[in-house]
């Protein structure tokens, strides 16, 4: 019981990560129909950028923990927004009613790009960071010592994710530039023809994907302490899964599938073998996709004749 | 005639300015982390910071100046274009105590603007002319030329490559040379589903390696020779692909390419982790070499299990060569039959119904095609062709493990084929040297070549979204293609993509 | 009324629901051996959905569809995708034209003959090694290619790129391509709708001399009311999913419960009915043709 709630509590915070970068996948196929292979990396840069402001801001001397937080937070979600926007104007925009794969393989292209943008200038190894926040809460003891606990940082990380996602349920429900958004997802042509300014609202998508992607990185690199260039493959992979498994273009969708893959891939960790979760979230991946190819929330689609 | 109406610098001055220091502004955010702090190892293993603000200034500079060239040539002046262009490439090379990387950039940077520059100026926009052609069209003619070509470069090829082991008879030149054949064999193999079908695979490394491990388990387990396991290799391979396909092969595109990308993955960690069967991380270690044609074996010693050896029965002075020329051949052989089998298939019912799929399933299926049956034809062939690859590549290795069949591989091989020319064969071959011979030889540019490659993907997409070569003939004429007329494909009017 | 002696199509109570959107509801028709049957109806109807039912894209919430073909019976609606084509004999036609448009016009028409140069080339195989049964088989299908582009003038423009064809053309040979196949039933979802007057009469003339060269029906969608009064010799209208008329072009015309769709509910009985009829064709015509 105490692991099992442990490997929930795990789950769960693991899950909020995968969500925020769900998020991202999800809005840009929502809008632009393609699979932002490079999200991931973004991810990737996002954690690197977090990691620099932290080691930045010790230099500097900066020693109140509330303070850095906020600093790097969003420090890292303008910079990486920077790096989402730029990836959009250069690889993908052109690409607007190209041959039907161009968009992917020019993903797939910036992902490597990314990948050994930061190797090269960043070096191959894992980079680590000391704990930022330590101790927590002990829930239950076991006879024989173990315990279930909850970390401040655990704590932190769900309770980010919950105002993040209040916030920005609120920015599309209800501000202009979400009526936007989803305008351009429904008809585009029909968008620009009433004045929304199509380039631009993509471009938005973008950027807010890549902050909440920074987000992600940032408490993903202060949850697991290491980060490296080759990261942002796999989780991006994962994330990916959770916005299917959630279906793809609902926001509600890429949450619910990123909790519900970091649950999968905590107990399975914790009960099966750690060596395969992986084949375990891709085992997900592609029998979501067979027999469910809209996902939980999504809505079925039909080929257009 | 009408005068050209020249915009004046007062107008056009601000615009540039503000998109040039736009550019600058953009390159500050994304290069002041990334490039201006370098993470190194300090004291007590932890983590501290160097400064780099030397090399985010020159980043800025280029990309304000190199944009303001662009932006000027663009706006009608191309003769400030390509004065900024001569002064990038100048600075670069004349400042002291640039890294070589930042000048090549430079370098680079500045003749491509200048180069853009040279051709507006060449050819200015003339209301009374058609607008120049686009650079994206005369690379057409290019591929074009080449695709008229196709038997003449063809034969030629063959000839060199032929010739090829006794033009350079030294281990590296062959090395080299099997090495890139291996990847223009897999270029071709994948080309069938890409190029010809239209599906994106991402996991064909996955094939690849059950054709390695075909080989490597049966040799260790069973004592098969290569001979024997090629085949076999190519079937299981074939049948991987049939039961992988199966369930995703109607999926839509991008989904399809993502899962193919799970199943590559799966194989990949089933490999590394069920070790008591295939040897987990470590892999399979002496695998056996091929004999020749089971006559001979390539020993030093006169006779070897029964065998004699290669150049006893051919009365040669022995050297370790014979056996690298004999892999060469080998994989020269696959692969012409991978390109023998692709081109006859391709005017085939069933190759011209891949390239209907790829332009449009859903006429495909009002036709009568089904689409499931023959996406699974080209899926399976595209694998087994993996499947010989990866035989072959055990055999040469010598040894296998988990670490060769990596997404990178798949994505290497992907780009061959996209850089090359989605369909086109020489464009496989051009593209293969590029990809896998140029690093090669630079070798100082080895560990920049995943990089470019990444930026070279993004380029030709966003360039010439089909490929470099990219030319389609049609696979069956009514007048000999002589009176093949219309406009180019670059010119037909963008047509709406139907939502 | 039209006599229906030997139906080739029976559709019964056929309704085809997405969600909470009934977009067919209930319609049921037949339609002759080899007569031309127009589908009317102002902007959905639900016409296309018919279509696209019949021809297997949409699998229907209810109802039957018949198909009689050599004295034996398809039901459509129990029938994959591609056999409703290639067993029963439906070809069709798109609204937004589906040509393959990197192609040219000769392997457009090929592609349609897919299935039995699939068989001739012993599914790759015999035609891997140039047998000489697949060759005759190839040569065989570009004579029947042959056939058709000089049916649709386009035996000029064989090597052309199809997507390099102008829009006429390009409806012209869709319609080839779906006679490639060798139907028994043709479906064209409007084939005039953005065709000049004089492409308009030059498509009438190829669709009646198909049915009358050709042992096929045809089941027409079209806004063009000349086209439909012209040459159809059945009409069937259709609003808000359901049908509201059935009979022959002159009776259609001047059914009451036509024309008030047309034009709604207010003007009915103020118009003479051949003024009305004449305001419906005005209606349904598409307003931009290249749209």
């Amino acid at each position: 019981m105490e692991y099992f709630l442990q490997q929930v509590i795990n789950g769960l915070t693991l899950g909020a990560i995968y969500g925020l970068i769900a998020i991202g996948y999800t809005m840009v196929y929502g809008i632009i129909g393609m699979i932002n292979f490079a999200h991931g990396d973004i991810f990737m840069i996002g954690a690197f950028i977090s990691l620099m402001g932290f080691l930045l801001l010790g230099l500097l001397g900066v020693g109140w923990l509330p303070l850095t937080l906020l600093i790097v937070l969003i420090a890292s979600m303008m910079l990486t927004a920077a790096y989402g926007w730029t990836v959009e104007r250069l690889a993908y925009r052109p690409l607007r009613g190209s041959f039907r794969l161009a968009p992917l393989i020019s993903a797939i292209g910036m992902s490597l790009f990314l990948q050994n943008y930061v190797q090269l200038l960043q070096g191959a190894r894992a980079k680590p960071l000391p704990p930022v926040i330590e101790g927590g809460f002990e829930l239950m003891r076991r006879p024989d010592g173990f315990t279930a606990t909850i970390s401040y940082l655990q704590i932190l990380i769900i309770l980010l994710t919950v105002v993040l996602m209040i916030a920005f349920t609120f920015l599309i429900q209800r501000t202009s530039l979400g009526r936007q958004q989803r305008s351009c997802e429904q008809d585009k042509t029909m968008a620009a023809l009433i004045g929304v300014n199509v380039d631009r609202t993509i471009s938005i998508t973008f950027v807010m994907g890549a902050a909440l992607a920074a987000v992600a990185g940032l408490v993903y690199l202060m949850r697991y302490g290491v980060i490296d260039f080759f990261e942002g493959f796999l989780v991006g992979i994962k994330a990916f899964t959770a916005a299917v498994l959630g279906g793809i273009g609902s926001l509600p969708g890429a949450m619910l599938g990123g909790l519900l893959i970091g649950m999968i891939e905590a107990l399975w960790s914790g009960y099966f073998s750690v060596q395969y979760k992986d084949v375990a979230v891709f085992g997900v991946l592609v029998l979501v996709l067979i027999f469910r190819p809209s996902g939980l929330l999504g809505k079925p689609e039909i080929e257009k004749v | 005639m009408a005068a050209v109406q020249r915009p004046s610098m007062d107008d056009v001055l601000p615009r540039v300015g503000r998109e040039a220091a736009l550019a600058g502004l953009v390159t500050l955010a994304l290069t002041a982390t990334m490039v201006g702090l370098h993470t190194v190892p300090g004291a007590q293993s932890r983590l501290t910071l160097e400064f780099r603000f030397g090399d985010v200034l020159m980043a800025v500079v280029l990309v304000f100046f190199g944009r303001m060239a662009l932006a000027f040539t663009r706006e009608g002046f191309p003769a400030y274009g390509l004065g900024i262009g001569v002064l990038i490439v100048a600075g670069s090379l004349l400042y002291p105590g640039l890294p070589t990387v930042v000048e090549i950039m430079g370098v680079g940077a500045g003749a491509i603007v200048g180069i853009n520059a040279v051709w507006r100026l060449a050819r200015p926009m003339r209301p009374d002319r058609p607008p120049p052609k686009t650079s994206a069209q005369l690379m057409d003619d290019v591929a074009a030329w080449v695709q008229r070509q196709s038997v003449v470069i063809g034969v030629v090829g063959v000839a060199f490559a032929i010739a090829l082991p006794f033009l350079f008879p030294d281990r590296s030149s062959i090395d080299l040379a099997t090495l890139v054949m291996t990847y223009i064999m897999l270029g071709w193999g994948l080309n069938i589903v890409v190029g010809l079908a239209g599906l994106l695979d991402l996991g064909y490394v996955a094939f690849y390696a059950v054709g390695a491990y075909s080989y490597g388990l049966l040799a260790q387990y069973f004592d098969f020779s290569f001979w024997l396991c090629l085949p076999l290799a190519g079937l299981l391979a074939a049948f991987a692909g049939l039961i992988l396909g199966f369930p995703v092969l109607r999926l839509r595109g991008d989904y399809f390419a993502i899962v193919t990308l799970g199943f590559g993955e799966i194989i990949r960690v089933v490999l590394q982790n069920w070790s008591s069967f295939t040897g987990g991380p470590d892999g399979i270690a002496s695998i056996p070499r091929p004999s020749f044609f089971g006559i001979a074996e390539f020993t030093s010693a006169p006779e070897a299990d029964g065998l004699p050896s290669f150049h006893t029965l051919f009365g040669l002075e022995f050297t370790p060569l014979h056996r690298l020329i004999f892999l060469y051949y080998l994989i020269l052989i696959l692969a012409l039959v991978v390109n023998a089998v692709s081109l006859r298939i391709r005017r085939l019912p069933l190759g011209r119904s891949w390239e209907a799929l790829r332009e449009d399933d859903v006429a495909c299926q009002s036709l009568g095609i089904n689409r499931r049956n023959i996406k699974l034809a080209a899926f399976t062939i595209s694998a087994m062709f993996g499947g010989f690859a990866g035989s072959f590549f055990a055999t040469r290795q010598g040894f296998i493990s988990p670490e060769s069949f990596t997404f990178i591989e798949s994505a290497i091989v992907l780009a061959i084929v996209v850089l090359g020319g989605m369909g086109s064969q020489t464009g496989v071959v051009l593209a293969a040297i590029l990809i896998i011979g140029m690093p090669e030889l630079f070798r100082e540019l080895e560990e920049y070549r995943m990089l470019i490659f990444g930026a070279a993907m993004v380029i030709i997409m966003v360039w010439r979204p089909r490929g470099l070569l990219a030319h389609r003939v049609p696979t069956v004429t009514l007048h000999g293609g002589r009176r093949k007329g219309g406009p180019s494909p670059g010119q037909r009017p963008e047509q709406v993509p139907a939502e | 009324m039209i006599d229906v002696q030997a139906p080739l199509l029976t559709v019964d109570h056929l309704t085809m629901r997405f969600g909470g959107l009934t977009a067919v509801d209930d319609v049921s028709f037949q339609a002759g051996a080899t007569d031309i049957t127009a589908v009317i109806g102002p902007n959905g109807a639900g016409k296309t959905t018919m279509f696209n039912c019949l021809t297997g894209f949409y699998k229907p919430t209810e109802g039957q569809l018949a198909l009689s073909r050599n004295g034996a019976t398809h039901y459509l609606e129990r029938m994959e995708g591609h056999l409703i084509a290639a067993k029963a004999g439906v070809a069709r036609t798109f609204q937004n034209i589906r040509l393959f448009a990197n192609m040219s016009v000769l392997e457009n028409l090929l592609v349609a003959q897919h299935n039995k140069l699939m068989k001739a080339s012993g599914y790759s195989i015999a035609g891997l090694f140039g047998l000489p049964s697949y060759r005759r088989a190839e040569r065989e299908g570009i004579e029947l290619a042959k056939y058709w582009l000089d049916k649709v003038r386009l035996t000029e423009r064989a090597d052309w790129e199809a997507g390099n064809l102008p829009y006429g053309a390009q409806r012209r040979l869709e319609i080839a391509r779906a006679m490639c196949t060798n139907p028994r039933l043709l479906c064209l979802d409007e084939p005039a709708a953005g065709l000049n007057p004089r492409e308009t009469g030059e498509l009438n003339e190829l669709i009646l001399s198909i049915r009358s060269d050709h042992e096929v029906g045809v089941l027409l969608i079209e806004h063009d009311m000349s086209v439909v009064m012209k040459i159809s010799d059945h009409v069937i209208v259709l609003d808000y999913g359901r049908k509201i008329a059935d009979g022959a072009p002159e009776a259609v015309r001047n059914d009451p419960a036509v024309i008030r769709a047309y034009l709604g509910e207010e003007e009915d009985d103020a118009l003479p009915p051949d003024v009305a009829a004449d305001l419906a064709r005005d209606a349904a015509q598409p307003r931009d043709p290249g749209a």
